[in-house]
Order: C-alpha cells, then structure tokens, then sequence
C-alpha cells in the first residue's frame, strides 16, 4: 500500500546513477596519471596513493580544507544565533512590518550569488576583511540566515504557546527561559538548521572564491591549480574531488537518523 | 493561533535585520549605483542614467541579445529540470524501503550529492562525461553515439541537465519522503478497507499530503536553478558557443570578465527583480495555503459548536498494542 | 451481514514462535451474533486493537481462523471482507468533498454511477450529512468527519460487520453523547453486526448488548452488561468495571465461610472443592458493602474519607492493610472514623487465582 510495485528496481538503479559517478572519480583518485590517459579501467590496475600523498605533503593544499571549514563553521554560529531570536519573534509576535521583513528575508534566500559577488568584493576589500574567513562565513549569512529564520520558525510555532506563558508565570527571565526552556525543546530543529547552513556554506563557491586569495582560499578552489603546462593532472584533481566529498558524507552519516525529520523542516 | 502584537519583537529581530542588511543592502546599493554609471576602467565613472536598462530590455542591442537569449535558456533549463525532478523525486520517495537498515542507507546515499561542492559537481560530471577518460562519455561512443559535451549543443545540454537531475533530485525525493512519513497508518488502512487501488491511494492520499512540501521543492528547486551558476560553469564554460551560458554565467562574465561595471550592474538588478517577482508569487500562494487551513476551522457554523475540535492537531498514533 | 466466527484464534507481533506468553492475543475462539452490538473492553495494551485488526484483515492472525457465516476468510484481503472500519482519528480524504468521500469505496469497486448517487444520497440522510455533501470534507469538525469514516462503510450494501476503533477519542464531550446515540439508531435500523472497542467503561456498557472484556491478551468475559456487573467472571472484570471498582480481599474459605484475618463473613454458597494451592479471594461490590456503626460481629474497618457521588455516598475504608470502598447509607456518619462493614452473602464471589468459583446452592 506505502509503496509502488518494482521499488525496489526503482531504487536500486536510481542510487546505482547516483553512486556510479562517485565511483568513477573515486577510482581515478587511486589511479596513476599514465594509466587515467592511455587506457579505460573499470578499477584501478595500478593502484596508488600518490595524489593523495601530495595533497597531505603540500600546505597549500591541505591549508584550503581548514580555510573552508573555518568560514562553514563560522557561518553556521552567527546563522543560527541571530536567527534564533527572530525565529521566536516571527513564530510568536505580530509587528510592525513583520510581514514584509519575512518576505524581504526569504527573498535574500532567492538571490543570485553572482549578483553579489562584486559589490562584496568592493566591500570587504573596503573594510579590510577580504581574504579571511570572515569575510566568507559574512557573505554567506545572506542565504543562509533567511533559511535557518525560516526553518527555526517552523519549529518554535510547533512548541506550544503555554509553556512560554508558564515559564514566565514561574518568574523566568526572557534570556533565561531562551536558553534554559526554549533553546532544548527545539534542539532537533536547531540541527537540522545547522545542517542545512553547513551543507550550503560547504557547496557554495563563487563567493568563497571571489573573497578570498591566499591565505583563507577555500579547498574547493585551490582545486582548479590542477591545470599545468604540462597538461590536466587528472589524479590530483581526483583525489582533491573525494576529498571534498568526505566531509559531506561524515555529516550525513552523523545525522542519517535525522534527515527525514530534518528536511520536513518542522512544517509538514 | 493568534499571535499577540508586540512591537518590542522588533528587538528580537534586529541582529537579523543588521546581519542580512550589512551583507544584502550595502552591497544593493552599490549595485544600484553602478547600474547608473558608466566606466572605462581606472575607477572613473560616467553618469548614464537608465541607459544600461534600456539596452538590457532591448534584444538588438548586444547587451540586451545577450542577456535575453541567456534568460530564455535559464528558463528553458529550469522547466526541464523541474519537470523531470519532480515526478522522479515522488517516484523515489514511494520507493523508498519502509524500514530495517536500509532505510538509512537509501537516505545516506540520496542525501550524498547535496553535500559535495558544487564545482566538484561540475568536475564528477566533466570528468564522467569525457569520451576519454570519462565512463559515460566512453560507453556511449563505444556503443556508437557521438557524444562529445564539448563540441556539441545538444550534448552539452543533455550533461548539464542529466547532472542537476543527479545533483538535485535527491531534495525533492527527500523532501517527499518527509511528507509521506508523516501519514498516519489508518489512512492506508482505511484505503484498504474501501477497496482503493494503488494509484487511488496516490491520488487520494498520498499527493495530498504531499502538496505542501512539493510546493516547498519546486519553489528551491525553480530558484537553485534559475541562479545556476557554478556547475555548468566547471563543465561546459557556457559553451559550446554561447549554448549553455546561463544568466549568471553571462553577468560573471561581463562583470569580473569584461569588467563591464555598469552593464553587469544593471543586469544584477533586472535579474534580481525577476527572482523577486516568481518568489512573491510562489510566497503568496503558500501563505494563501497556510490561511486556508487555518479558516477551515469557522467556515462551518452549522456543524461546528466547537471550532476547537476541527483545530486539535491529530496526535501521533498510539502506539499498536502489544508491539511495544 | 454475517456471523462471526473466531476459532482458536491467536497472534504474535513476533511470529508464530514467539513465547506463547508474549502473544498480543492468546487463544480464543467465540462468536458474534449477526445483528449484536459488541463492546470490546479494555485498557490500552490489551490486544483489543489487535483483535480488530485481525477481524478487519489489517492483521493475518499467526494462528486459527476466521469464518463469516462459517465460511473461512482468514487468508482474505481487507478489500474482499466486507468490514467497514471507523479509526480512533478521523481518516478522510482531503481532496474531496463529502460527497465524493462516501463514493469512494464504491467507485472503486466499479458500482454503476446512477446507483453510487442514490447509495451516497441515501447514507447522507442517514448520517444527517446532507447538507454537507458538495463540500469539501478537510472543512468538517472532527465529529463529522468520523461520520463520513463511518459513512464510507455504511455506504456498500454487502457490508458484514462495522468495527469501530475508540472512534470517539477526538470528540468534544457533548458531541460524544450525540454520536453515540446516533450510532445506536442506526444499529437498530439496519441490522449490522458493530464491534466497537473502547477503554472507556461508559461508552462500552451504553452502546452495547454484549460486552467483551479483555485482559492481558485474553477474553476474560464476554455477557450483557448486567451479567459483568452482578458476576465478575475474573477479578479484573470486577476491578475495571463499575466505579469503584470490586473490592477483592485474600480469604480462607471453607464451606459456606470465609475467613478475613480471624473474622467470619457468611456466604449465600458453599464452596468445597476449592483447588489447594490457588490464591483464594473473595470479591465484592462496594455496593453491597454497608459501613455501619462498629458492632460485635461485624468486620472492622477504619474510615479514610467519604465521596459524595450524588445519588449514593462511598466510603474508603482501611480493613488491616486492604482498602475497600463500601456504600454509606443516608444520614450515617461516624465521630471517631471506626465502622463496622455489612456484607450482602448473595454479592460475595468467591475467585480462585483470579478466575470465578461457582458455589454448590
């Protein structure tokens, strides 16, 4: 009755497209640079760890996977901290303008990253944060503050109002009751916020790379050094590729109990 | 549930409003500015009023052909993928396993792609789709296709599609999958009982409880791809030629590329507006959804004594006798 | 329309080698009459749900059999039972209005329109939904919308037996009482088998002409209200219905004697071949129990407090370190909280390990 004839056909061939392209560069990762070229390897032949070796030698290179986690982590405090407060307000007050401010919220969701990367260039440069991770983990608050204000809404309106009038009845102060009542009953929505702030700092990189040149220049743009004079070395590129894809994958594992309740988003 | 007025919120929100406004309305303002500029480079500007904007709407210009073709294929793009992301997500989420571990295997692996950067997105696929070094791209000349995404328009498009559908499908598929679970037992029960075929149950049932976080992904999934940028970027460049050079590329390009300011800027907030416009649409109609809930409970005074009864929440079930 | 028959019926949530101890229903085999109105009592966890499940074919019991009118139906679908079945929550599907929600069994069994349109008109006024029909049914209060649950039954004319699942839970107080009596009214008009399961003592006793209590896996009894009343089959019968519940008190019993802690209470039957080795208890009715003036001869008791319910007064009594509740006849009070307690011998029930022993006369 759930579930439709052949799912597990469905299903398989569907993860089997999702894994297969994974694997591919997976396989290359451990693949020498001559047998990547000269021939087609189903796995790989000659095994080695060599590209992987280099990137865990050279700074430069292991240096772009603290910058980028830096600037995600960075990111998803100041997210979740300002939103929080105003989650509450939107979820339980009516104000002056809380309409259009919602809306004006989401709407910077909705903006292009490319619409914004120049005028932050121009900006950050001004005030002296371009090339930190400040600079980074700021500019993405502007999509993922509206999301994590939307998602933490969802889930203070799912806590009942009488528990808030009952902790002040008992004399709790408001930051009190913020951080001693609210802040745990809403701890599964706080994570599943971060989750998402995490997952959209960690993938997005035309800001990441517009704000940053040396010294906080994220993973995923030192990616693109792979190009030589002498040519694509495809190994590297590889191995930096799997590398990158490690850390999503540890998240989801840690939180694979959670992500059907998560992305219900507290609102379905 | 009403909500009691109380200006004083307006504190609760404020390190949103200065967070979202330092890094939202300063750098709008400047884009405002240079919309209205003209520049030959070393910093000095020209006045030119709202030429930039007449030229942008106007298709035999350069400015303007360019930025319309690269806004009729940014829609075209974000159709297919909907229509193709949409039902293939509500497939998956019904194929989903019901329990036993590997259900939380099926959701690692979905939720996989969401999490890897995007431009190694682009490089999985660049690399896949290769003829010579790609899987993909080797298995279907070896079976006689000559696909090359690099040469050819409609191979191009095909990569960049058959990709987002890879990158993204996995949300709206989880999004679903949600949405299901949150069906309570007796109503597939009840369906039972009345004779409901499979498909009834679809219809009657399962789509329905469906709607809300559908309109959910469709509105992520239609603004994500309308802002497409990095991805295509990393494996086609926007090309061949101009074919796969969506509106963002295109504003990159003249932007950091030509360093165009005023062109770049102009186009940043025509762009802008439209994403605005669709989004207010789509926020209107899902705020229309949530009232209509809400009214449910008063439009019936004849039979409803008690509005209370149709507005208590239905508790989780309990929990079947003698299992626990 | 149809009889119930359950035969050696049993079922286990962990298959059929579980523990027979862990079975959410144990054995039992019984009927139900065509056209009876049943109550299947208990508190929750009892298995009441599962037994209804497995009469409806949500379950496939792990042991015995189910027949309708004798014929055996337990490997059937729920589609091929003819059961209507009524959820504790509202399940109506929100698309559709009233109207195209009592249709649906029925178009998905391929009834011929005309005859959909005048079953559909027909169970409206039946259930007084009427003007409801071109409605859209999310719109409906929650006791409505169990009305078109119940409705989507009523609504094919082959239906065997209607189930109801404690369909009362989310309705307000006073809408309770009227669907019940609605519920009742149609009973009477049409002649259906209804099982109706509840942990509610009231609602089983006003809806039903037979009452199944159910205990820990088991059928413990199943008789006319009165009967569970005046002659708890097991203690918990005598425990869970009538407020307060029996009083049941450890006792030497011998002949025509029972014995509390060195004091005699006379019974109306003599019980000489108790089973040795068993728990022997007597059980009865705080209704005929009186609290009088302490008096020779009468067991003594000491008084906690006295509830007034209205009509009739009860007091909790201490007897050693049993309590008990006894009836407080008018105008009694008590200055020093002593009491004498007077049994009524025809009331006393005598139980061996929980279960009923009938008295020679």
């Amino acid at each position: 009755m759930h579930s439709i004839p052949g799912r597990r056909l469905i299903m398989g061939l569907f993860l089997v497209f999702l894994l297969l392209p994974i694997y591919w560069l997976v396989n290359m990762s451990f693949k020498t640079n001559s047998e990547i070229v000269s021939t087609m390897t189903l796995w790989p032949h000659t095994p080695t760890l060599q590209h992987y070796q280099r990137i865990f030698t050279d700074e430069s290179w292991y240096s772009g996977y603290i910058n980028s986690l830096q600037y995600v982590i960075l990111n998803t405090i100041i997210s979740i901290s300002v939103a929080l407060p105003a989650a509450y307000a939107f979820s339980r007050y009516r104000f002056l303008g809380d309409k259009h401010l919602f809306f004006w919220l989401l709407s910077n969701r909705m903006a292009p990253a490319a619409v914004y990367a120049l005028p932050f260039f121009n900006l950050y440069s001004a005030i002296g944060l371009f090339d930190t991770p400040w600079a980074v983990a700021l500019a993405h608050c502007i999509f993922n503050v509206p999301l994590a204000v939307w998602i933490l809404e969802g889930f203070v309106s799912g806590v009942p109002r009488e528990i808030d009038e009952t902790a002040f009845l008992d004399g709790y102060s408001f930051p009190r009751f913020f951080i001693k009542i609210l802040v745990p009953l809403i701890a599964s929505g706080i994570g599943v916020a971060a989750f998402f702030c995490f997952m959209f700092s960690w993938v997005e990189l035309l800001l990441a790379r517009t704000l940053t040149s040396v010294h906080a220049k994220p993973i995923a743009a030192i990616m693109t050094r792979t190009v030589s004079a002498a040519g694509m070395d495809w190994g590297l590129l590889a191995a930096a590729g799997v590398l990158t894809i490690i850390p999503g994958a540890l998240v989801i594992w840690f939180v694979r109990n959670y992500i059907a309740r998560g992305f219900a988003l507290g609102r379905v | 549930m009403d909500k009691t007025v109380n200006q004083k919120a307006w504190f609760l929100v404020l390190p949103v409003f200065l967070v979202v406004a330092f890094s939202a309305v300063l750098p709008l303002m400047t884009v405002v500015n240079y919309s209205m500029q003209d520049t030959f480079g070393n910093n000095q500007f020209f006045w030119n009023g709202v030429g930039w904007f007449k030229e942008l709407l106007d298709p035999s210009t350069d400015l303007g052909g360019r930025f319309l073709a690269s806004l009729g294929r940014n829609l075209f793009f974000s159709l297919v993928i909907l229509a193709i992301e949409v039902p293939l997500g509500i497939v998956v989420a019904l194929s989903m396993p019901r329990e036993g571990w590997t259900v939380a295997a099926c959701l690692v692996i979905l939720a996989l792609p969401l999490l890897i950067p995007w431009n190694v997105v682009g490089t999985i696929w660049q690399i896949f789709g290769r003829p010579d070094i790609g899987l993909l791209g080797y298995v279907l000349n070896a079976m006689g296709f000559d696909y090359n995404y690099v040469a050819n328009e409609f191979d191009a498009w095909v990569t960049v599609i058959v990709m987002d559908v890879w990158h993204w499908t996995s949300l709206v598929a989880l999004l679903c999958y949600a949405g299901l679970k949150s069906i309570p037992e007796a109503y597939y029960q009840a369906a039972q009982i009345d004779g409901a075929s499979r498909w009834a149950v679809f219809k009657a049932i399962q789509l329905p409880k469906m709607n809300r976080v559908l309109l959910i992904a469709v509105l992520l999934r239609f603004m994500d791809s309308f802002m497409i940028y990095t991805e295509p970027f990393v494996v086609t460049g926007g090309g061949p030629g101009n074919s796969t050079t969506f509106v963002s590329i295109e504003l990159v390009k003249i932007a950091l590329g030509q360093f165009d300011l005023g062109k770049a800027a102009a186009l940043s907030l025509v762009y802008n507006l439209i994403i605005l416009i669709v989004c207010w649409i789509f926020y209107t109609v899902m705020t229309n959804a949530g009232v209509e809930r809400k009214v449910q409970a008063s439009s019936e005074p004849a039979v409803e004594p008690k509005p209370s009864a149709a507005l208590k929440p239905v508790p989780a079930l309990e929990p079947r006798e003698g299992v626990a | 329309m149809a009889r119930i028959d359950l035969v050696d019926l049993a079922h286990s949530y962990g298959g059929n080698d579980a523990a027979p101890e862990s079975f959410a229903l144990k054995p039992v085999t019984m009927t139900w009459r065509q056209g009876g109105a049943y109550a299947l009592l208990g508190p929750s966890g009892c298995g009441k749900t599962t037994l209804l499940n497995v009469i409806s074919g949500i379950i496939t019991p792990s042991r015995g059999k189910i027949l309708f009118d004798g014929k055996d139906i337990t490997p059937l679908s729920t589609q091929k039972r003819n059961i209507a079945q009524v959820f504790q929550f509202p399940v109506i599907y929100d698309t559709m209005t009233v109207g195209q929600n009592l249709a649906f069994p029925l178009k998905n069994r391929g009834v011929p329109k005309a005859e959909i349109d005048k079953r559909v008109a027909e169970i409206g006024r039946l259930l007084d939904l009427e003007p409801y029909l071109n409605r859209k049914a999310t719109r409906l209060t929650a006791d409505a919308k169990q009305k078109i649950s119940l409705g989507r039954g009523l609504v094919r004319s082959d239906v065997a037996a209607v189930l109801f699942d404690e369909p009362l839970t989310v309705i307000d107080p006073e809408l309770k009482w009227q669907l019940r009596s609605k519920l009742k009214a149609l009973h009477r008009e049409l002649d259906l088998t209804m099982i109706y399961v509840t942990h509610d003592q009231t609602e089983a006793l006003t809806f039903a002409d037979t009452v199944v209590v159910m205990h820990d896996g088991r059928v413990v009894q199943s008789g006319p209200p009165a009967e569970l009343f005046d002659k708890p089959a097991h203690t918990f019968v005598g425990y869970f219905i009538g407020s307060p519940g029996m009083n049941i008190l450890p006792a030497e019993v011998r002949g025509r004697e029972a014995k509390i802690g060195g004091h005699v209470i006379a019974l109306d039957r003599s019980y000489d071949n108790l089973p040795s080795g068993a728990k022997i208890e007597i059980g009865v009715r705080p209704e005929f129990v009186e609290v009088v003036a302490p008096a020779p001869g009468l067991l003594a008791a000491r008084i906690e407090r006295i509830d007034d319910l209205g009509r009739i007064r009860f007091a909790r009594v201490r007897v050693g370190n049993a309590k008990l509740a006894a009836r407080a006849p008018a105008g009694f009070t008590s200055a020093d909280s002593s009491a004498g307690l007077k049994f009524d011998p025809s009331h006393v029930h005598v139980y061996a390990d929980s279960l009923l022993v009938e008295g020679a006369a």
